[in-house]
Formats: C-alpha cells, sequence, structure tokens
C-alpha cells in the first residue's frame, strides 16, 4: 500500500504524544498515512509553518487559532481545530528564593489547591509577580489570569507575564528574571532537575478540564482534502485512546525521548506522563493521576464552549467585542468534523457540542448520541461558572 | 528625501550579526541595531520602536517578539510577521532561508523589499554554510565506521583491505542498504561481543 505523506509540525513536549504515537505505533500507517514529523523551535514559527502551508497539520496551542480568528497577533489565516489532543499537562512552579517564603508562610505544597496556593503567593509577594510563559496566546496565560485575578493579583498592577520559550525557562528562573511559571511538562520537571526551582500547582488545579492543544489545520484544506483530514484525525484519535490505556506509558516515554522528538531522559518525560512529580530538590513527591488526558471523559470533543470561553478571556482583556469574538472562535472549534469523521470510528458522541464550562464537580453522565458518555470533573477552582449562551 | 528606515537584528552570535548588518548596509541608508541579549528581549525593542525587526526563524527567542503584536493596542498597530502578505514569493523565500521580520504595518512593500531581499541572500549563506558542515562532519563519521568495519573484518577473517571494502560493498548491494549503514551494523555487534 502506497502511503499519503503528510507534514506536520510539533513542539518538543510531552503532550505531542499523540502526533508522535500516532507515527510510530501504527496508528498513522493503518488510516494509510507516513506523518513527517517536523519539530518546530518556537510557536510562532509553528503557526507560520502552518499557515504559509510548509506543513498541512500541526500541533497547536488551543487560543492560538481562536486568537488568530479574532484578528490578533502576527498572522490572521483560517485555521481549523479538529480535535482536542489533549486537557490540561502544564505545571506551575516558583523560584527558590519564593518557594522558601512560600514554606516559611506555612504553605504545604499539596500540589492540589489553587485557592491555597493563590492565597499564600498574595501573602509571598510584594512587588508585581513576574511569571513567564511559553506564548502570549496560551492556556497558561488564560490559566495564569484567571487564577491570580481571582486570588487579588489583577494583571499587571499584581503581575506581569511575560513570554520565555520552554527550554530557556529554567535558566529565567536562576537568572532572576522571573519569580515563578507555567509551562507545559518537561519542562517543570527539567527546571526541578536543574535545582533551580519547585513545583506548586498542576494548571488541572485551576481550570480540570482546560483544552490545552489542538489538533490543526488551515482551515481550506478541510474542504480540498475531506478524506485526509477525515483520515488523519482518526490515527490521531486512536493514538490518544492507546496513550490513555495502562501500561502504555512507558513505551510512549522512551518514544518521546528519541532525538528528533523530544531528546531527553525517558524518566523525566514519564513524570508528565503517569503524574508521579518530583516538586523540589529536596526529593518530595506529589502524584496527580489526572495531571493530562490524551482520551477519557471525550477529552478530544472539541466543544464549541471551550473556544468561546478563550475569546471571552481574551476579548475582556483587549477590550474586544465579547459576543463578537465569542462567535468567530465558536467556528474554529470543529465539533462538526468530529461528528462526521470519528463517530464512526467508535468515539462517543455527546448530544451538544456547547456546555457550561466548570459545572461538573466530578464524572457525570450525559446525553450521547451513540454509546454511554461520562464526562470527566469540570470546574473553576473558584468554583464560578461559564455559561457560554448568548444571553449571559 | 525619505527618512531613514530604523532596523533591528536580533541575533546573539556576533560574526553573525556583523555579516547581516553589512549586507543590510548595501541594502540602503538604514539606521541598523543589533540586540544580542534576550533578557526583556520585547521591552528593548518596543523601546527602540523599529520598523522592522529581523530574527532568526529557528530561534526560541521569536516567541518573545510576540508579545509585541500586543505592545500597544493590538487592533491599532499590529505588527505583522512576514511583511506583505501579497507578496507570497518573498514570504515562501524567507521562510526557505529561516528569516523572519516583523515590520509596521503601513511600511511601503517597495521599502520593505530590498531590506528582506539582502537579508534572504544573507541567511542563504548561512544556511548553506550550515548544510555544509553537517555534511562535512556526517561524512567524517561515515569514514571513520567504515574505517573501523574494515579493521573488524581484516582481522576476523585474514583479509586485506580492498577485500575488506568489497565485502562490507557486497553485503550492502545485497541488503539494499548503504554501507555506512552495514559498517554501523557491524561496529555496534562488534562492540556488543568484545
Amino acid at each position: 500500500m502506497t502511503l499519503t505523506r503528510l507534514s506536520v509540525a510539533f513542539i518538543p513536549l510531552t503532550d505531542a504524544a499523540p502526533l508522535i504515537a500516532a507515527e510510530e505505533m501504527g496508528f498513522a500507517r493503518e488510516e494509510g498515512l507516513k506523518l513527517d514529523l517536523v519539530r518546530a523551535p518556537s510557536w510562532s514559527s509553528l503557526r507560520d509553518m502552518l499557515a504559509f502551508g510548509r506543513v498541512e497539520a500541526a500541533h497547536m496551542l488551543a487560543p492560538v487559532p481562536v486568537a488568530m480568528a479574532l484578528g490578533i497577533g502576527g498572522v490572521a489565516s483560517p485555521i481549523s481545530a479538529l480535535s482536542v489532543m489533549s486537557v490540561n499537562g502544564t505545571v506551575i512552579g516558583v523560584s527558590n528564593e519564593l518557594a522558601n517564603k512560600l514554606k516559611a508562610n506555612d504553605h504545604d505544597f499539596g500540589f492540589r489547591d489553587a485557592a491555597a496556593a493563590g492565597k499564600a503567593l498574595v501573602a509571598a509577594t510584594d512587588a508585581p509577580l513576574r511569571i513567564g510563559v511559553p506564548f502570549p496566546f496560551s492556556m497558561h496565560a488564560e490559566l495564569l489570569y484567571y487564577w491570580l485575578e481571582a486570588s487579588g493579583l489583577p494583571a499587571p498592577q499584581g503581575v506581569s507575564i511575560r513570554t520565555v520559550p520552554p527550554p530557556l525557562m529554567a535558566e529565567a528562573l536562576s537568572a532572576n528574571e522571573i519569580d515563578a511559571f507555567c509551562v507545559g511538562e518537561p519542562w517543570g520537571s527539567k527546571a526541578v532537575e536543574a535545582g533551580v526551582g519547585a513545583l506548586l500547582l498542576p494548571g488541572r488545579a485551576i481550570w480540570s478540564f482546560a483544552p490545552e492543544k489542538v489538533l490543526a489545520v488551515r482551515t481550506p484544506w478541510v474542504a480540498e482534502e475531506p478524506a485526509l483530514t477525515g483520515r488523519l484525525m482518526r490515527a490521531v484519535w486512536k493514538a490518544g485512546r492507546w496513550l490513555s490505556a495502562g501500561g502504555e506509558k512507558t513505551t510512549a516515554s522512551e518514544l518521546l525521548s528519541r532525538a528528533s522528538y523530544l531528546d531527553l531522559a525517558p524518566e523525566i518525560i514519564d513524570r508528565g506522563l503517569t503524574g508521579r512529580f518530583l516538586i523540589n530538590d529536596r526529593g518530595d513527591m506529589r502524584d496527580d493521576p489526572h495531571f493530562v488526558s490524551f482520551h477519557q471523559g471525550a477529552a478530544n470533543f472539541p466543544w464549541k464552549s471551550q473556544a468561546a470561553w478563550i475569546a471571552s478571556r481574551i476579548a475582556a482583556r483587549l477590550g474586544l467585542d465579547r459576543a463578537v469574538a465569542m462567535d468567530a472562535a465558536r467556528s474554529v472549534f470543529r465539533s462538526d468534523l468530529y461528528r462526521r469523521h470519528l463517530g464512526m470510528s467508535g468515539a462517543i458522541l455527546p448530544g451538544a457540542s456547547e456546555k457550561i464550562e466548570g459545572g461538573i464537580a466530578e464524572g457525570t453522565a450525559v446525553a450521547a448520541e451513540n454509546g454511554r458518555l461520562i464526562l470527566s470533573e469540570n470546574r473553576f477552582f473558584d468554583g464560578r461558572v461559564f455559561d457560554p449562551s448568548p444571553e449571559n | 528625501m525619505e527618512s531613514k528606515l530604523s532596523i533591528i537584528v536580533v541575533e546573539p552570535d556576533r560574526d553573525r550579526a556583523l555579516m547581516i548588518v553589512d549586507s543590510l548596509r548595501e541594502a540602503g541608508d538604514n539606521d541598523i541595531h543589533v540586540i544580542s541579549e534576550i533578557s526583556s528581549l520585547a521591552r528593548r525593542i518596543a523601546e527602540r520602536s523599529p520598523d522592522i525587526v529581523i530574527v532568526d526563524l529557528t530561534s526560541p527567542t521569536r516567541d518573545m517578539l510576540e508579545e509585541l503584536t500586543l505592545a500597544t493596542s493590538p487592533l491599532d498597530r499590529p505588527v505583522a510577521v512576514f511583511a506583505d502578505k501579497s507578496d507570497d514569493s518573498m514570504t515562501k523565500a524567507a521562510i526557505e532561508a529561516g528569516v523572519s521580520a516583523y515590520v509596521v504595518d503601513d511600511l511601503r512593500p517597495e521599502r520593505l523589499q530590498p531590506v528582506m531581499a539582502a537579508a534572504i541572500t544573507r541567511f542563504n549563506m548561512f544556511r548553506r554554510m550550515r548544510d555544509e558542515l553537517a555534511e562535512t562532519k556526517r561524512a567524517l563519521e561515515e569514514r571513520k565506521l567504515i574505517d573501523r568495519a574494515k579493521g573488524l573484518l581484516m582481522k576476523a577473517r585474514g583479509i586485506d583491505e580492498d577485500a575488506a571494502y568489497s565485502l562490507l560493498r557486497k553485503t550492502a548491494m545485497d541488503q539494499g542498504r548503504k554501507i555506512s549503514e552495514v559498517a554501523a551494523a557491524l561496529v555496534t555487534a562488534a562492540d556488543l561481543l568484545s
């Protein structure tokens, strides 16, 4: 069988795993595809590679295609998010100096309670907190703004969020350019390994069902290549299912650690995949078994309400019309394509394409077109909910 | 007489930076400034409010420049990447060469064009140099491997160098692999057995 080659860009992160597993574990081949995985040096170059046609698809920060649809940032090409590749998977860390202050104030580094960690941070900081994130449009930035604002550190007075490329995060921390960071694994664990910081919270503690990365393609490409779109979506979806099945984590860590992918020791990558973290250089361990989801709880379904949440946050911060922004964002998350191409493969399809974000305290059964769908916990740390319907 | 263009080149490597500046000087009488220190990059650039920022496409620091697109009011004065989007061939050439540029939105294409052309030529030269270096290194590594494999064969089978090389070449042809691959397999196996 001749395989159709597709170029797909990724950033070296643990959550690029579905693309890497799709190629390495034969899920792409099952769909007659050969994925040429291109490691991108930065989020902006990954976006440009996709927008200008150097690659057909990419592993993209969920807020990037939304920002592009709002006409913000360097490039404004129409991009479609075909599916959510991963939910959560980021980690917040602090410098050793800040960690010591938090400890002196009796913070327990429980790695769970965002309200308590927020309160402790406020008590430990006198000057505006400088926090590094990988990109201005990222779930990292959105989670931090949300958390710190609700904790009493609103931007820009209380906090300054800056862009620092993930591989330089540890360096920026030790050079005292930032006090804290929010980054995707394995870069948080790398900072611990380098002895320059301590992990404070998983991003999940702020929003337990935050869409982190999406499978992104150019919108015109979907119309030109409807069959290929479906094949790519299925290959990546099956890889996510494989990753979430028990016992595959060691294999996945080994694959990701290869020189052409993350080029890092598998034991560091393993921490994000299994949710077993070393949080400081004294050897304290914390577990978060749901640190990242590649499949469970309909993790891959691109909810239009997720896109609307991202847009409403960006719009509020930059002074754009909220309703217009939310509408533009909805059309980016392609639940229509998800229904068309993945229903037959066994993906559970929810009855609706929007939901109240933050409204699910624990696993809850909801209406589905096929089979039985249990949605995972979906709540914001402060108990607020986001209702995407127009009248709200 | 139009005012000079203010150009910032972000490049930590001093030699490379100087070569880029030289080419840009040839492209016109512009005001060129190099930033080699990446800490607080966006702030340093914003202070100078340049017309054009040129940065290596493969540098991870590019993401720090994205903040510039939000520096002022995001929709009033966007900073476009890859200049004029209507000029597709220039965009493609820039990506190919590894140049990325941030340009103020109201800069006229005819003012940008010579600067970009100069940068693209220079970056293409860098890329060729890098490719050649990588190729030389690879060839050297392969030579070393083949020499070691030849040595192993000569010792194990009591044959001379030409015969050892012929044997490697024949095996490679039979298996449809490269000589260097066969040599690597032999060297690995020998290391495991010794």
